[in-house]
C-alpha cells in the first residue's frame, strides 16, 4: 500500500496517507485543549494513586490513610455530636418526662416521626393508620396493650410475641378448633355471640348457645361483655375496630385457629433514646390514654 | 529506531498485534484478579456467620428465581444515610457463603441486607401475597403463587454443590438436609439436632399455614435471617478492619 501524505485542498489538513479504492482519510489533529485535559487526567490519576487506596495490595491505604469505613465513622460521630446533648437527655428520661418538657417533646416528635417512617410504617402505615391483617391502627383510642406512654414504651421495647426478648408480651389465644377445645358448630355459635355484642347477630338461638361457650372459654381474657383486657392483649369485641376483620367468617377463623400477631422487639435494635422518641410520637398520633 | 515506530507496523503484523493485545488485556485482568488471591485478608474476623440452613437456601434459590435482586440490593454501603436507615454497613464476611452474592446494583425497592427480624412473619406473608394490602404506595408485584408446596427432594444436592465451591457443609448436614428443612418449618418438631448444626437459626411455621412446607415458608425463612447472623453489639472496630 503506497503511503503518500497530501494536503487536502478544501480543509488544508494533511491526509493519513492511506488510500483504499480511492478513498483517503483526513488526519485531523486532536484539539489542543482536549489533549491537555487528557494529560491532566493522567497526572491527576498519578497523584490519586499516591494519596488514596488504589493499589491492589492488601493493607495499602495511601498517604492520607483514608478509608470509606473510617470516613463513615467520622461522619456519623460529627452528625450525632450536634444532637448528642439532646439525645442524652432523652435517653436518661422516661417517656412521660420527655412528653412533659416542651423542648424535649419537640425534638422527640421530629425524631420519632423519622424513626417511625423507617421502622414502623411498613406495618402500621405511614400515618399510623394500620393495615388489614393484624396491624393495629395507632391513630385511634383503641389500644391492645395499653395506650399510656409507659405501656407504648414497653410494647416498642419488648415487642409482641418476639422470640428474641424474654419480657415480650407473650400471651397466646388457644386455637379452639385446631386444638380440639371446641367443635365446628360450637365455634360458629361462639362467633354468633361475638357478633351479638355489636348487635349484628342474626341467629338468636345460636347466639344464646354461644353466650355460654363465651363465658366458659373467652370471658376470662376478653371480659364477660367482650370489653377486652389490655393486660392480656385481648382486644375489645364490643366495638367496630377489628384487627382481622369483623365479618362472621373472619371471627370464626380467629376462634378456630387463633391469630397470634407478632411485633419485633425494638429494644435490642434501637438506641433507647430513639425508643423514647417513638413512644412519645406514637402516643401523640391518636392522643393516647 | 523509536522515531521510526508507527501504528502502521502493528497494524500490518497480525502476530505482533495479537501479542501486544494479549499483554494489554492481561494487565487489566491481573489488576482485578491478583488481589483475589489475598481475599482471605479482606474477610473480617467476625463471629456468627454460618452456612444457610436447607430451608433458607431453598428460599434463597426462590429469591434468585423470581429475580428479587433486580429491584432489591443486599448491600448497605458505608454512607451515613444508609447506615442510619438500614443499620451497620454490610461486611464481606456476611456474604462469604453466597454463591452467587446478591448485592445487586439497583434499588427500586429498599435494600434487604438487614431486613431480617424487622417485620413479623405474617407481615412478610401478607406483603408477598399482596404488597399493597400493607403498603398502599408499593409498586412491587404480588407473589401469591408462592403458597404452593416447595420441591425439596433435591436439597441435599444443593448443599453438596455449594460444598464443592467452598461452603463448609458437613457430611451430617448433607445427610440430614431434608430432615433439617422440615424441622425448621415445623416448630412443633424436636429441633435439637437441627439447632446443633445451625446454631441460632429460627424454627417457625413461617407462613402460619398447616400442611406441606411451601415456597412461602422458604422465602420468608431466608428473608428473616438476612443480616442477623453477626451481632454487631459484640463487634469492635478492630475486628471489622480489613487486613
Amino acid at each position: 500500500m503506497p503511503t503518500k501524505i497530501e494536503k487536502d485542498a478544501i480543509t488544508g489538513t494533511d491526509t493519513t496517507g492511506h488510500e483504499w479504492d480511492g478513498i483517503k482519510e483526513l488526519n485531523t489533529p486532536l484539539p489542543r485543549w482536549w489533549l491537555y485535559v487528557f494529560y491532566a487526567t493522567i497526572a491527576f490519576a498519578a497523584v490519586w494513586v499516591v494519596l488514596y487506596p488504589a493499589l491492589p495490595i492488601p493493607g495499602a491505604t495511601g498517604l492520607t490513610g483514608w478509608t470509606a469505613r473510617g470516613a463513615l465513622r467520622e461522619e456519623l460521630a460529627a452528625g450525632s455530636q450536634q444532637q448528642q446533648a439532646m439525645l442524652a437527655r432523652i435517653r436518661a428520661a422516661t417517656p412521660a418526662e420527655v412528653a412533659a418538657d416542651p423542648e424535649m417533646r419537640a425534638f422527640a416528635l421530629a425524631g420519632g416521626r423519622v424513626a417511625f417512617a423507617n421502622t414502623c410504617a411498613a406495618c402500621h402505615g405511614a400515618g399510623g393508620q394500620g393495615a388489614a391483617g393484624g396491624f393495629p391502627s395507632l391513630a385511634d383510642d383503641d389500644w391492645l396493650w395499653g395506650g399510656s406512654l409507659a405501656a407504648i414504651h414497653r410494647t416498642i421495647t419488648h415487642g409482641v410475641r418476639a422470640d428474641d426478648d424474654n419480657d415480650t408480651h407473650a400471651t397466646l389465644m388457644p386455637r379452639f378448633l385446631a386444638d380440639g377445645m371446641l367443635n365446628a358448630a360450637q365455634v360458629g355459635d361462639t362467633a354468633e355471640f361475638v357478633l351479638s355484642l355489636t348487635g349484628r347477630a342474626d341467629d338468636a338461638p345460636a347466639a344464646r348457645r354461644g353466650s355460654l361457650l363465651f363465658a366458659e372459654n373467652c370471658a376470662s381474657c376478653h371480659g364477660d361483655r367482650g370489653q377486652g383486657n389490655q393486660e392480656m392483649g385481648a382486644p375489645r369485641l364490643d366495638d367496630q375496630v377489628w384487627l382481622y376483620g369483623g365479618d362472621k367468617a373472619s371471627i370464626v377463623r380467629s376462634i378456630a385457629y387463633s391469630r397470634r400477631g407478632a411485633m419485633p422487639a425494638w429494644g435490642v435494635r434501637l438506641d433507647p433514646a430513639v425508643v423514647n422518641m417513638l413512644a412519645v410520637y406514637v402516643h401523640s398520633l391518636g392522643g393516647g390514654d | 529506531m523509536l522515531k521510526r515506530f508507527s501504528h502502521a507496523i502493528i497494524e500490518r503484523n497480525v502476530i505482533l498485534l495479537g501479542v501486544l493485545t494479549l499483554i494489554t488485556v492481561s494487565i487489566g485482568g491481573l489488576v482485578q484478579i491478583v488481589p483475589l488471591f489475598a481475599v482471605e485478608t479482606t474477610i473480617e474476623r467476625v463471629e456468627g456467620v454460618r452456612p444457610y440452613t436447607p430451608l433458607e437456601l431453598m428460599g434463597r434459590n426462590i429469591y434468585m428465581r423470581e429475580g428479587c435482586y433486580n429491584c432489591h440490593s443486599q448491600m448497605v454501603r458505608p454512607l451515613r444515610d444508609e447506615a442510619e436507615r438500614y443499620g451497620h454497613y454490610s461486611l464481606a464476611a456476611e456474604s462469604m457463603y453466597d454463591h452467587p452474592f446478591q448485592w445487586g446494583s439497583k434499588r427500586t425497592g429498599p435494600d434487604l441486607a438487614r431486613v431480617g427480624g424487622r417485620y413479623s412473619d405474617s407481615w412478610h406473608v401478607l406483603h408477598l401475597r399482596d404488597p399493597r394490602s400493607v403498603v398502599p404506595e408499593s409498586i412491587m408485584p404480588a407473589y401469591g403463587f408462592l403458597d404452593r408446596p416447595l420441591r425439596y427432594d433435591d436439597v441435599a444436592d444443593h448443599l453438596r454443590t455449594l460444598r464443592a465451591v467452598g461452603v463448609p457443609y458437613t457430611e451430617a448436614m448433607i445427610a440430614s438436609a431434608v430432615a433439617d428443612l422440615e424441622a425448621q418449618a415445623r416448630p412443633e418438631r424436636d429441633g435439637t439436632a437441627f439447632a446443633g448444626r445451625y446454631g441460632r437459626a429460627r424454627q417457625a411455621n413461617f407462613d402460619e399455614e398447616d400442611g406441606p412446607v411451601t415456597e412461602m415458608d422458604a422465602l420468608v425463612a431466608y428473608l428473616q435471617m438476612l443480616g442477623t447472623l453477626v451481632r454487631f453489639g459484640d463487634v469492635t472496630p478492630d475486628r471489622v478492619r480489613q487486613q
